[in-house]
């Protein structure tokens, strides 16, 4: 049957279902119920219960049961929109918690200076650290103080900053080049997006300095086009700091050149590895090559290059300024300094964090996070991007660190931090991820481009129910010759959602495989949705609201649902006014 | 670029253009226009702050833009600072209120603390 207007309600509000229905009582009493028709949907922004109604995509906003007979007869009848009713009373928002364990290094300007403008950058003792090493340090000074900071790679592997410049540095041919890794493609994860676009001088600023170091005098921004933004304020950076003079020929009088440029990546996750990032710069088709040769010995034209990614970049002005020590303070005892992540998924406060390396995943939760959404129970936490790991709750208490972190089947990677509630299946997680890093394989490796379909395959299977006994011993096996098997960290990493999922939530596969059952309730093919037959009370409202027909049942009579027609769209069990349908 | 002088001139200068009296402005408003805050509706509220400012005839209000500094929950981020007043950060900031924190805020001189964000 064809509505002349749809209204959608928020159903996710508090008090959502009064003013549901109030509508349904008001529409019957005006006989509109065959021309209107009223659906719950899941949140639609945030202001108290909503109603959208089509097609006139009028939107009110913090309704009551009260409104909703002024909109039924004014709008839906006479075709007047109530406008006072659309405006956005003003709302009183919960305070967010104070985050006191951030501690910014990296973020420090960002939010606070205007990135389009150097002078607020230099107000904030931006190029200051510039001009103490190019008139005052020699490079093995800088090296000095950079070994005693302990800075590691902030793009995943966590190499030591200084041993990766001193290798470019003992080279003895020249040209030498500079490459930032700013191709942040993790899913969930934008550190580097905000540096680059809050703060972008603290890079060029960092990379500056490790080119006198290394012997540089070219670098290249590598930028996904994804973030036209970063780009756009990286150039006006660029050509600012040209201007100023902090790039270009004889840099504070020191003799020292060196100038950037801005190279953009054309959405090819597996180019963030640095070998296929370079080939990328080059102009060729990005796929990665052996190591060794490593970038300090032969990378950009073969010359020697060193590449570090964006967050090491801007952790160098302040280690120069404030020492070494100040930043090795910070943090533990292999793992100094902050870091950035970027904390996403089921937590109430989303966002972008820095943190003293050491605090624990229970601090970052619920402390910064402010806890799980809704208070549902916390169930796992995926860092480190498509190949990290999932590591569960009994590890809450665990420190963030590099070590840490690979103890327990996961990494550090570039700071994606996704939380997962209870609602959250783990086979489907990985199948997730698993898709991710398959769709980026760039072909190179027959493990990672056939072995990682295959592993697929067998995810697909278990999650519609055609798993079998054997499967997960597979996933396994495949997972580790891939490890094996492949010539870069995609394809190494690739197996790890799986394998560390297996690892810790083993029993979730065995649910699927031999009881048929998603214990999250997530799988489609494995749930069903079932009427409560002593709860019913026989309003319709699932049969009116279910969009395939699937419910048979008159008025005042209990509802039933027919599972071969069910789509498992939940309709039912969001519309359902006293809870009777559920899932099992 | 040529010496340390020079810069430290020119950080001094970045300094003195900061404080407001210096330009002869009565307040500040900078809102954060990273990729979050824009997603979040951030171009809006901008231009809805410009339009308040130009309806109400106020010319001696600095507006500015910053990074998206992590609050994504809360975006659109905008802060206000009045005079040599404190810096206030407030959150979920669309066009209706931030015509609102021109009038109680920078007109009205008095901090709306239910929309702030610590």
């Amino acid at each position: 049957m064809a509505y002349r207007a749809n209204i959608l309600i928020n159903g996710d509000a508090p008090g959502a279902e009064a003013v549901y229905g109030a509508f349904l009582d008001e529409l019957q009493e005006l006989a509109l119920c065959d021309e209107v028709q009223v659906l719950m949907t899941s949140g639609l922004g945030g202001r108290g219960v909503e109603a959208i109604v089509y097609p006139d995509s009028v939107r009110y906003v913090n309704l009551t049961p009260e409104d909703v007979a002024r909109i039924t007869e004014e709008h839906l009848l006479k075709g007047r929109p109530v406008l006072n009713l659309t405006q956005a009373a003003p709302e009183v928002a919960p305070l967010p918690p104070p985050a006191p364990k951030e501690v910014r290094v990296v973020l420090r300007n960002v939010g606070k200076i205007n990135p389009f403008d150097i002078e607020d950058y230099i107000a904030e003792d931006g190029y200051a650290a510039l001009a103490r090493v190019l008139t005052t340090m020699t490079p093995e000074q800088v090296l000095d103080e950079m070994k005693k900071s302990g800075l590691r790679g902030r793009g995943g592997a966590g190499f030591p900053t200084y041993l990766k410049w001193t290798f470019a540095r003992n080279r003895p041919n020249h040209p030498k080049y500079l490459v930032c890794n700013g191709d942040e493609g993790d899913p969930g994860a934008f550190m580097n997006r905000s540096v680059l676009e809050g703060d972008p001088h603290s890079v060029i600023e960092g990379m500056a300095i490790a080119a006198y170091v290394i012997g540089a005098e070219q670098g290249y921004f590598y930028v996904r086009a994804e973030y036209p933004i970063a780009i756009r304020t990286l150039r006006v950076a660029l050509e600012q700091a040209r201007e100023y003079g902090f790039l270009g020929e004889n840099i504070f009088g020191s003799g020292f050149n060196f100038d950037l440029e801005v190279r953009m990546g054309a959405g090819a996750f597996v180019c963030g590895e640095e070998t296929a990032l370079m080939r990328s710069v080059e102009g060729q088709r990005g796929m990665p090559t052996t190591r060794p040769p490593f970038p300090a010995v032969s990378g950009l034209w073969k010359q020697p290059t060193n590449i570090n990614n964006v967050e090491t970049y801007a952790n160098v002005p302040q280690i120069l300024l404030k020492g070494g020590e100040w930043f090795a303070s910070m943090g533990t005892e292999k793992s100094k300094g902050t870091k950035t992540f970027a904390i996403a998924g089921k937590v109430k406060h989303t966002g972008l964090i820095e943190v003293p390396l050491g605090v624990t995943i229970r601090e970052i939760v619920y402390d910064i996070g402010g806890g799980i959404l809704n208070d549902k129970k916390f169930k796992a936490v995926q860092t480190g991007g498509p190949m990290g790991g999932c590591i569960p709750e009994k590890h809450l208490d665990m420190p963030v660190d590099y070590e840490s972190l690979a103890s327990v089947g996961s990494i550090m990677g570039s700071g994606g931090f996704v939380i997962m509630d209870e609602e959250t299946c783990m086979v489907d997680i990985a199948r997730f991820f698993l898709d991710f890093v398959q769709d980026e394989s760039c072909g190179k490796c027959v493990p990672c481009r056939v072995g990682t379909r295959r592993m697929l395959e067998i995810l697909n299977n278990i999650c519609e129910g055609r798993g079998q006994p054997g499967d997960i011993e597979l996933l396994e096996q495949m997972g580790k010759s891939i490890v094996r098997g492949s010539l870069c960290g995609l394809g190494q990493g690739a197996p790890n959602p799986v394998l560390s999922t297996i690892e810790h939530f083993r029993h979730e596969y065995e649910a699927h495989i031999y009881e048929k059952k998603c214990p999250a309730k997530v799988c489609r093919a494995l749930i069903e949705y079932k009427v409560d037959p002593d709860l019913c009370i026989g309003c319709t409202r699932c049969a009116r609201n279910c969009p395939v027909d699937a419910i048979a049942g008159k008025p005042k009579e209990k509802h039933v649902i027919d599972p071969t027609i069910c789509i498992r769209c939940g309709i039912c069990k969001q519309v359902c006014p006293v809870a009777a349908i559920d899932v099992y | 670029m040529k010496s340390l002088e020079e810069l430290q001139k020119i950080k001094e200068r970045a300094l003195q253009r900061r404080k407001l009296a210096g330009e002869g402005a009565r307040a500040r408003i900078v809102v954060a226009m990273g990729t979050t805050g824009i997603a979040a509706g951030a171009r809006d509220t901008m231009a809805a702050i410009l339009k308040e400012l130009e309806k109400r005839g106020i010319g001696d209000v600095v507006v500015t833009q910053t990074g998206s500094a992590g609050m994504s929950t809360y975006e659109p981020v905008v802060q206000v600072q009045v005079g040599d007043g404190e810096l206030v950060t407030y959150g979920n900031v669309d066009a209706n209120r931030a015509a609102t924190l021109i009038e109680k805020h920078v007109l009205g001189g008095e901090v709306v603390a239910e929309w702030q964000v610590q």
